[in-house]
């Protein structure tokens, strides 16, 4: 036997299972979404952009998320840069590894679990009733927008901060010391030499959660109350409810499109930084 | 920046921390703690309906981590040595199963696995003896095995692919000049270096799947996974009940996790 029929024996059980489990269902996605609806639900074979057309109904639920989904990205690396200086600049290189487990370790837990467990803190018994407890009366938090992006940031902190981290952890100290010798405050070398070294580290957090974002159901789901949707929950009221195929295949196909192009578009802009930072540093 | 960073872990750690406490509440009410009690988690033990679901979740997680690792090893250390188109398309599904969102895997699967069932199942019809109810394909475990395998593959064959290329090509030409065959090669010194990875690779494939709730969704038929369990409960309400379910699947992923790392660092140290 050579090689390379070895080579090929070995890869056969994983290319199969990514044809029939991937390749052919993604295709049917993309068929479907050019048919029609069948009078009972499911699908009737036709080629029409009706489906297509028929995207603005759903106009609601594509607004929240390309609204949510960068909001939240946002939200979690604020959060998330602070921590990660801190664990990877500051704390001290005994406890470094430790913590950052502590960092990680939730996100590969259920998230189901831990949106859960903001259902319990958000709603009328928890931290509104606290509030009461202090004079504050009448907050309402669960099912609310504010509720949703706690659920986000909470759930993809992990995720965000991991990549920033890495990238902090491996800039040079001495740049920063060189900095301050030159003079410059610290203000100023975080801006001019930190931030823009720990820029892939950034990207890559961001592209990570954004990427989940667009898809998500579940914190919606759980923490919006039906108030606050996305397009997941578009989706799974279109399988699951109203059995649309055609309709639904046609808001899927129309998600990873989007998100496509906007990642594309993120990767170009993160390039056009990473060149411009260059230039400088020429000079 | 401390005082900060210990807000930050606090944030993380509350919510879980309190869904842990009051899964030990006396109470029947979810507010207020009225003393310790483990009574919700013999209720959740003794629920017929819980122990299907954990059975269901246990044995899809079992099989298609079982599945993952072996197929995604395989296809890793098959493209150690391939260069060109395969590898190429190789790269473009695993980047394609982890790029596309789970739920958009999930809808996918439903529909494809569906539309396939029912081209299969009248062939089968067709050739089965008369007179003998013949086998129907239909969602279920079956289905949630291979949508999981599918994505966990995907993750493995990173795993592996990573402590491949951190391993020392010398070891494996040095093994070849010694005229060892390259099954001899494979064995005794490619599969002990990656071996951790493998490991670690088939409990976070089973930690994922046993996790999962959105592929699960669409793909479960008429099956119950915990998680789908879990999720319709929460629906219906708030009850202790659910507090002990989470807190006893945050502590087995705990679990998992910790010996995933054990596995991971012991590899490390065995490779330097």
């Amino acid at each position: 036997m050579t090689q390379r029929t070895r080579n090929l024996l070995l890869l056969a059980p994983a290319g199969t299972w990514f044809l029939v489990m991937l390749i052919v269902p993604l295709t049917v996605v993309l068929v479907f979404s050019f048919g029609e609806r069948g009078a009972s639900g499911g699908y009737v074979p036709a080629f029409t952009l009706e489906q297509y057309a028929n995207l603005p109904a759903r106009w609601a639920a594509f607004k929240n998320t390309l609204i949510l989904a960068p909001v939240g990205t946002l939200a979690a690396l604020v959060i998330a840069y602070p921590l990660a200086y801190y664990l990877a600049v500051l704390a001290s290189p005994k406890w470094k590894t430790m913590l950052l487990v502590l960092v990680i370790v939730p996100f590969w837990t259920s998230i189901l679990i831990r949106s859960y467990a903001w259902i319990f803190l958000l709603g009328g018994r928890g931290i509104p009733a606290l509030l009461a407890m202090i004079g504050i009366e009448d907050v309402r938090l669960i099912n609310t927008p504010f509720a949703v992006l706690v659920g986000i940031v909470y759930g993809y902190l992990p995720l965000m901060v991991f990549p920033i981290f890495v990238s902090l952890d491996r800039l040079d100290k001495r740049l920063l010391e060189a900095s301050s010798d030159l003079g410059a405050t610290r203000i100023r070398t975080f801006l001019q030499v930190t931030l823009p070294l720990s820029l892939p580290g950034i990207a890559t957090g961001s592209l990570l959660v954004f990427i989940l974002l667009m898809g998500e159901y579940l914190i919606p789901a759980l923490l919006g109350g039906g108030k606050v949707f996305f397009v997941g929950n578009a989706l799974v009221d279109l399988f699951l409810q109203s059995r649309n195929w055609a309709f639904g295949s046609a808001v899927a196909a129309t998600l990873v499109i989007i998100m496509l192009i906007s990642v594309t578009l993120y990767m170009r802009l993160i390039s056009k930084l990473g060149a411009q930072r260059e230039d400088v540093s020429l000079m | 920046m401390r005082l900060y960073s210990i807000f930050v872990y606090l944030f993380l750690y509350i919510p879980i921390g309190v869904i842990a406490i009051f899964s030990f509440n006396a109470g029947r009410h979810a507010s207020q703690l009225q003393g310790f009690s483990t009574q919700w988690y013999g209720k959740a033990l003794n629920n017929p309906f819980v122990m299907d679901a954990l059975q269901t979740s246990l044995t899809v997680a079992f099989f298609s981590a079982l599945f993952a690792s072996l197929f995604g090893t395989m296809a890793a250390v098959a493209l150690q040595g391939i260069k060109g188109p395969l590898r190429t398309v190789f790269d473009g599904l695993i980047y394609i199963a982890v790029m596309i969102p789970g739920i958009v895997i999930g809808i996918a699967t439903l529909i494809g696995l569906v539309t396939l069932f029912d081209l299969i199942n009248p062939a089968i019809a067709a050739v089965w003896p008369e007179g003998v109810t013949a086998p129907k394909l239909s969602m279920g475990m079956g289905s949630l095995i291979a949508a999981h395998t599918m994505f966990t593959m995907a993750l493995v064959v990173i795993i592996v692919r990573a402590r491949l290329a951190g391993m020392d090509r010398s070891l494996t030409e040095a093994s070849s000049d010694l005229y060892a065959t390259p099954m001899a090669t494979f064995r005794q010194v490619t599969l002990p270096l990656i071996l951790p990875g493998v490991l670690a690779g088939f409990l976070l494939s089973f930690t994922f799947s046993f996790d999962d709730f959105i592929i699960a969704f669409f793909v479960a038929g008429s099956e119950t996974t915990l998680p789908i369990y879990v999720f319709s409960s929460i629906r219906r309400g708030v009850t202790p009940e659910i507090n002990a379910i989470g807190t006893l699947v945050l502590a087995a992923s705990l679990i998992m996790l910790v010996t995933a790392q054990i596995l991971l660092r012991r590899g490390e140290k065995r490779k330097t």
